[in-house]
């Protein structure tokens, strides 16, 4: 037999292999990151368990019957409106904060509502109760609790616009969340401060049936 | 004559060397990127609520996903029309999801289990008595942490 000369292996079909291979993994990639509304449900209270008494005036009440219709301190209400009664609501501060370890909280300093007798205390007494019925549709569900999250969300702008002084001064919530909070200790502080100024106390109350 | 002829050449062939190189680079790429979907939708699937006041899920291996929707079209005589919950890959009972979520606490060490999240993929359609009945099974087992899937987008399309 006549030896031949070593030649180049044929790389042609490389290609096509490398085509296959990606058109496969094209096929089966998920790019979406999941996404959502986060929530940290409230733990199961025991048995002998007496609810604390609170003032009628530091609880919102908002109703979704079944027929996707709001009702908010009993009066029928727009989905656009939904947000300006909140922020009205939260940033009441008509009396004094929340008693924490026997110091009896202070009135909110920074609080730009009207301090009417008949809303909120302050922000961390303020309690927005979601009553929904069983036949209300998912979605209006989450697009009440995100107007409810934008209300929250506007409030810690401003006061973090207003309030925040040193590094991190002038800028807002939002901003502040996009930066990066691993091992830097003072902005972790800071938006800390943001979140127990408007503590955001959103209560699911049992859908009616 | 022919002679000027003969010196007329076609077009060179284009240089195909750096073709695999090309496609290489996008196979790795997409390899890289790539996460195989681990179960298979059994409900139609949900078409999810839109929002804008959205956080994302991080640490992808933390989450224990919970599909509620409809049957699928065909399947309706089995199921009935009213809506599904989808734990791993069957239709199950909402009694069924603390074991399902014990299960998934086990894949992880103990001191990873207060950070693990579930989420709940549901359809814009379905009904709040479903999600609160889910509600009601994971506060009864502390597993409190809950993110409700949502994709951005405007909150006109939900009630529509």
């Amino acid at each position: 037999m006549a030896r031949r000369e070593n030649s180049e292996i044929n790389a042609g079909s490389m290609a096509d292999i490398a085509f296959l291979l990606l058109i496969f993994f094209l096929v089966t990639t998920t790019m979406d990151v999941d996404s959502g509304i986060s929530r940290k449900l409230s733990e199961k209270p025991p048995l002998d368990y007496k609810p604390p008494i609170i003032k009628m005036k530091n609880i919102l009440e908002i109703n979704i019957n079944r027929n996707d219709q709001l009702l908010v301190e009993d009066e029928v209400m727009e989905l656009e409106d939904i947000k300006q009664t909140t922020i009205d609501f939260l940033d009441n501060g008509g009396g004094i904060g929340k008693t924490v370890d026997d110091v009896v909280g202070s009135p909110c300093d920074y609080c730009n509502g009207k301090k009417a007798e008949n809303s909120s205390d302050h922000p961390n007494k303020a309690i927005i109760s979601v009553q929904s019925d069983r036949g209300t549709s998912y979605g209006m569900y989450i697009t009440v609790q995100n107007e409810l999250l934008s209300a929250y969300t506007e409030l810690r702008n401003i006061y973090a616009k207003t309030q925040i002084t040193g590094k991190y001064a002038g800028r807002t919530y939002e901003e502040l969340l996009l930066l990066d909070a691993k091992d830097n200790d003072a902005l972790k502080a800071v938006i800390n401060e943001i979140k127990d100024a408007y503590p955001q106390i959103i209560s699911d109350a049992e859908p009616t049936k | 004559m022919s002679k000027f002829a003969k010196k007329k050449k076609g077009l060179p062939a284009v240089n195909t060397a750096a073709l695999p190189d090309i496609v290489f680079m996008l196979l790795f790429f997409f390899m890289v990127t790539t996460t195989m979907r681990e179960t298979d939708l059994k409900i139609k699937a949900p078409k999810l609520p839109n929002a804008t006041e959205v956080k994302k899920l991080e640490h992808k291996s933390l989450v224990s996903t919970i599909y509620v929707g409809k049957a699928k079209p065909a399947d309706r005589a089995k199921y009935g029309s009213g809506d599904k919950i989808q734990l791993n890959d069957k239709i199950a009972d909402v009694k069924d999801i603390p074991s399902f979520i014990y299960s998934e606490q086990e894949k992880h060490n103990p001191e990873e289990i207060p950070y693990m999240t579930t989420s709940i993929k549901a359809d814009v359609k379905c009904n709040v008595g479903t999600i609160h009945d889910i509600r009601v099974e994971l506060r009864d087992i502390n597993s409190l942490k809950v993110s409700y899937s949502t994709r951005k987008g405007n909150l006109e399309e939900n009630t529509k």
